[in-house]
């Protein structure tokens, strides 16, 4: 009875221990499901989720503190993605948030910048080149979309311009099939 | 000596309609139609980065003048079909199926047709960059219709020498013919542009593989290698079957050789080139002549099918117009009716790609019948030249599941559409294939524009942090300076000032100053001379004062 008893106490403090000692040999730095999560999201950083960045977005989903269908960039498709990632039932994007649009890229009217720099302070991804009292201007190649130029210009010169199709970017449509009239 | 030739999988034998389009000889498209109003010249003509313009509207430029720049080492350059003025610079439609439009260089031509200044390349006595610097700056893209950047291509590889160089005038496609005329014609400037390839790549051996339906080609280049009599060149004749003219095809066939997925031909030392591009090399290096007309077949629903030397920028409905279209005409093909794309309309200009323009109507390609479900009976497998299994891929690409589309090697398929043409179900495989395929490239330009965002932003991010540590350590500094500065003062302030240890001090440098001049010493004798003449003058000065 006592070495059963014994047997068993040395089981669990064997186990124990090597459990133990892989949770600190084999540590998984950062959160994985945070990672994932964050490579589902558009990363446009335009904070319209309410937070401050897709990461911060990331982290809250994975916390359960904030719901997958509040980013409108990322759009019908970015939900269900979330949603087949996190076992969760997919949901229409919530419309505080906003709505989706099509994918565009800031422009500015280099006739009225006044290269106050405003709106550089105010890309998340660096796409805005200039000076101060210099004309400034977006590399479209780097622009988001996140609209976040928009609000802190003085003059209003920065515009949303969508990306329109080109034939580099043009994609072949799914094959139609024809619907025949049987007799 | 026979050679011995192998065998690729699949393919099918349509019928070639080759016939009818090689009755006339080559004919200089400029000699026997008149000039076009405007050649509408895309920028964009090859694989890789579009070639930015150098030229503006209202400038006047030259036959083969460069107009645009290639953007990178993929890219390639772009030249003025004929010599007059830029009418503009601006969107145009273009030859692809989307309808789409892109930046082209519009010449309204002056007909005087003048040529820029051209001299050969040195290329026996040139590095193995500054050749593949002229070959790009010639234009040079591969003319079989994949139009990849040729100086891309020029190279032997990483073992250093290609064992073999394979010449494509396999020419595979229904209703095609120029490759077949250009060998009859010009078979001396194909092998001497062979006999150039062969030296810049370090090639032990040339096969030039041509299909056996072209016997008067075949014989014309055998006569031109004993004419030339260029060694290690040989015209090997091969089984007609579509599509032995693919690049990975015809290695297959002419050295046994299975480039297998994600390796490239020149790690097993082959590379091929189309024999259209060989003449551009002949014509770039040893003429000095930039790419700016190819041969183009008319054929299909026209009177007079033929093969036109045809400048890029020229309109198809200009062409088109000298092989007299039949009134039932409907649509317009670039490529042939394989492989070929559907023209938005007759009014899109000529570019490196077109290697055929092929006119349809309802009676010569009457619509697919409906398309049947799948009923995998494996017949499509059978004919895939690239060895795919190509109803797992439908049926993939078609449930939009695109990661197994790819796992079933979707982009090893090289479109030939030998699949969809033995498809008992009429299925446009074909179609699904490119969806799929442009589908995934979409994707992953999204997802990597997604994560230059992410570095972006997190390098912000960090650099922000930095910024605000960089801040805070600074006027830490500042303060800490000011408040050793305060405690400094306040001890002056507390210690007994001694006044008159001050002025003891400051007389005593006071003294020092008005002791003697600070130059007199170190002097060099002559100047001690020098100033020994002015005292004893200013002396006599004092003294003659004195006796006045």
């Amino acid at each position: 009875m006592i070495a059963a008893i014994l047997v068993m106490a040395l089981g669990a403090v064997v186990l124990g221990a090597a459990l133990g000692y892989a949770s600190i040999r084999f540590r998984v730095e950062g959160d994985p499901l945070v990672e994932k999560i964050d490579a589902i999201l558009p990363q446009t950083q335009c904070g319209q989720c309410g937070f401050p960045g897709c990461k911060p977005y990331a982290e809250a989903i994975a916390k359960g503190e904030a719901d997958i269908n509040c980013c409108p960039p990322g759009g019908e498709e970015g939900i269900r993605k979330l949603a087949d990632l996190l076992g969760r039932e997919y949901k229409p994007l919530s419309a505080e948030h906003g709505v989706e649009k099509p994918k565009s890229v800031a422009f500015i009217d280099e006739n009225i910048c006044i290269g106050c720099t405003l709106c550089m302070q105010a890309c998340p991804v660096d796409a805005i080149v200039g000076a101060a009292k210099q004309m400034h201007t977006i590399v479209p190649k780097l622009c988001t979309g996140c609209e976040l130029c928009l609000e802190p210009c003085p003059v209003d010169c920065i515009s949303m311009v969508p990306i329109g199709e080109s034939v580099d970017s043009w994609k072949w449509k799914y094959p139609v099939i024809a619907i025949r009239k049987l007799a | 000596m026979l050679r011995k030739l192998f065998n690729f999988n699949g393919g099918v034998k349509p019928a070639y309609h080759k016939e009818a389009s090689t009755t006339q000889p080559i004919a200089d498209f400029h000699a026997v139609a008149p000039m076009p109003a405007e050649f509408v010249i895309p920028l964009h003509q090859s694989i890789g980065g579009m070639p930015h313009p150098l030229v503006t509207a209202g400038e006047t430029v030259k036959k083969g003048q460069l107009i645009g720049g290639p953007d990178g080492y993929v890219s390639s350059a772009v030249h003025a079909s004929t010599s007059g003025r830029v009418k503009a610079v601006e969107m145009r439609l273009m030859p692809h199926t989307s309808g789409l439009s892109a930046l082209c260089v519009v010449i309204e031509p002056d007909g005087r047709d003048e040529w820029i200044e051209r001299a050969p390349v040195p290329w026996h006595s040139m590095a193995p960059d500054e050749v593949r610097d002229a070959v790009r700056d010639a234009g040079l893209v591969g003319l079989g219709g994949a139009v990849f950047p040729s100086h891309l291509k020029v190279n032997p590889g990483r073992k250093g020498k290609l064992d073999t160089l394979v010449i494509n005038g396999a020419e595979c496609e229904p209703f095609i013919t120029c490759d077949d005329m250009q060998m009859r014609e010009r078979p001396d400037a194909i092998v001497r542009g062979a006999a150039i390839m062969r030296d810049l790549t370090l090639a032990g051996q040339v096969l030039i593989g041509i299909e056996d339906n072209k016997p008067e080609a075949i014989a014309a280049m055998q006569a031109a290698v004993s004419a030339t009599g260029a060694a290690r060149i040989e015209i090997v004749a091969i089984p007609t079957r579509y599509p032995a003219g693919g690049a990975k095809q015809l290695i297959r066939v002419l050295t046994g050789i299975e480039v297998p997925h994600g390796k490239r031909s020149t790690d097993y030392g082959v590379q091929c080139f189309n024999t259209g591009t060989i003449y551009g090399i002949y014509e770039a290096l040893e003429l000095g002549q930039p790419l700016i007309s190819r041969i183009v077949t008319v054929a299909g629903n026209v009177e007079r099918p033929r093969n036109f030397e045809v400048r890029f920028g020229t309109p198809m409905q200009d062409v088109i117009a000298q092989c007299g279209p039949k009134p039932d005409t409907d649509r317009i093909i670039m490529g042939g009716p394989m492989m070929g794309y559907a023209m938005p309309s007759a009014d899109v200009p000529v570019v490196k790609a077109t290697n055929c323009i092929l006119v349809g109507s309802q009676a010569l390609f009457p619509p697919p019948p409906p398309e049947m479900p799948c009923i995998r009976c494996g017949e499509c497998a059978k004919a895939c030249p690239a060895d795919l299994q190509p109803f797992e891929m439908y049926w993939f690409a078609r449930a939009k599941i695109f990661g197994k589309a790819q796992e079933y090697h979707l982009f090893d398929c090289i479109e030939c559409g030998c699949c969809a043409y033995v498809c008992p179900s009429r299925i446009p495989l074909v179609d699904y294939y490119r969806f799929a395929k442009s589908e995934i490239w979409a994707r992953e330009n999204e997802k990597s524009a997604a994560d230059e965002a992410r570095e972006r932003y997190e390098f912000r991010m960090a650099r922000e942090e930095r910024e605000k540590q960089e801040r805070a350590a600074k006027l830490a500094a500042k303060a800490a300076e000011t408040k050793a500065k305060q405690a400094a003062a306040a001890a002056a302030a507390a210690a007994p000032v001694d006044k008159l240890a001050l002025i003891a001090a400051a007389q005593e440098r006071a003294r020092q100053q008005a002791a003697a001049p600070q130059n007199t010493g170190n002097l060099t004798p002559e100047q001690q001379a020098q100033v020994a003449a002015a005292e004893a003058r200013r002396a006599q000065a004092l003294q003659n004062e004195g006796t006045d």
